[in-house]
């Protein structure tokens, strides 16, 4: 999937903070679809991973209960200016997206 | 050549071809298989049981900072950072021990990554938000209580 992802990642005293947000409806499956009376099914994001040079940095499983539109900001240290922060994920219909941003000095 | 031989090396190809299959057939990542038993609990104890093998957890409101508002008026998104000064920190989990699953997230964290994590969450109704930090083979958590003025379940 294609453009359904934000990141930015900065360099601040030796610490590197990414951010990002990804486009994605994250249902919860427990509600009703007012117009057809029909629970709309589960569709939410259950694994992320982000690396840093290839690197795995973080791992994260999720439920149905991280907001639509997921935002995430973490930070780790010995990143350089120009390096590639690389985020990917996949939800529970098999589907993934990855996105990339260089580390940008503040 | 024997038979059995033969029929070693015929086994040892399609052995191998079947594994490049496989290999070749997953998805471009796999880690750390998704706990879908964990993310079923609807408690804190079994959760913690299901996730880490133990109910055991020591309290620790200076070691752990746990931002989150007092009064929500949108439950469907509830920003929450979690911060903590304790050290060699692996892991850090999010629970509400009142939505409909207790499990909200867990992330697992390389050495060199802060124990910082900033993320929005949905809440059902008014509950309390439990962080969960592992340092050192150690859990540790504290928790807020969020008032909720509209249920984040509707969407």
């Amino acid at each position: 999937m294609e453009n359904t992802i934000k990141i930015r990642a900065t360099l601040e005293n030796g610490v590197t903070t990414v951010k990002l947000q990804i486009l994605h409806p994250m249902d919860t499956g427990l509600f009703k679809d007012p117009k057809t009376g029909n629970v709309i099914p589960a569709y939410f994001i259950k694994e992320l991973r982000c690396e840093h040079n290839g690197k795995v940095v973080l791992e994260a499983v999720w439920g149905i209960a991280i907001s639509k539109n997921p935002y995430l900001s973490f930070s780790f240290e010995g990143g350089a200016a120009g390096d590639t922060v690389k985020v990917s994920w996949t939800d529970n219909k098999e589907q993934s997206g990855s996105g990339k941003a260089q580390i940008s000095a503040a | 050549m024997s038979v059995n031989q033969a029929r070693r090396s015929l086994l040892k190809g399609v052995l191998s071809a079947t594994a490049a299959a496989l290999f070749a057939a997953l998805p471009r990542f796999a880690f750390s298989a998704w706990p879908e038993q964990a993310f079923r609990t609807k408690n804190i104890p079994d959760t913690l049981q299901a996730l880490f093998g133990t109910a055991s957890v020591i309290t620790d409101t200076k070691g752990i900072t746990l931002s989150v508002t007092d009064l929500a008026e949108n439950g469907a998104v509830v920003p929450v950072t979690v911060s903590s000064t304790l050290p060699g920190v692996d892991n850090i989990t999010l629970l509400v021990d009142k939505n409909p699953n207790t499990l909200v997230a867990q992330f697992m964290l390389a050495p060199g990554v802060k124990p910082f994590i900033k993320t929005n969450i949905k809440m059902a109704e008014t509950s309390r938000v439990i962080a969960l930090v592992r340092s050192e083979g150690k859990l540790y958590s504290t928790n807020k209580k969020v008032r909720v003025t509209l249920s984040g379940c509707s969407n």
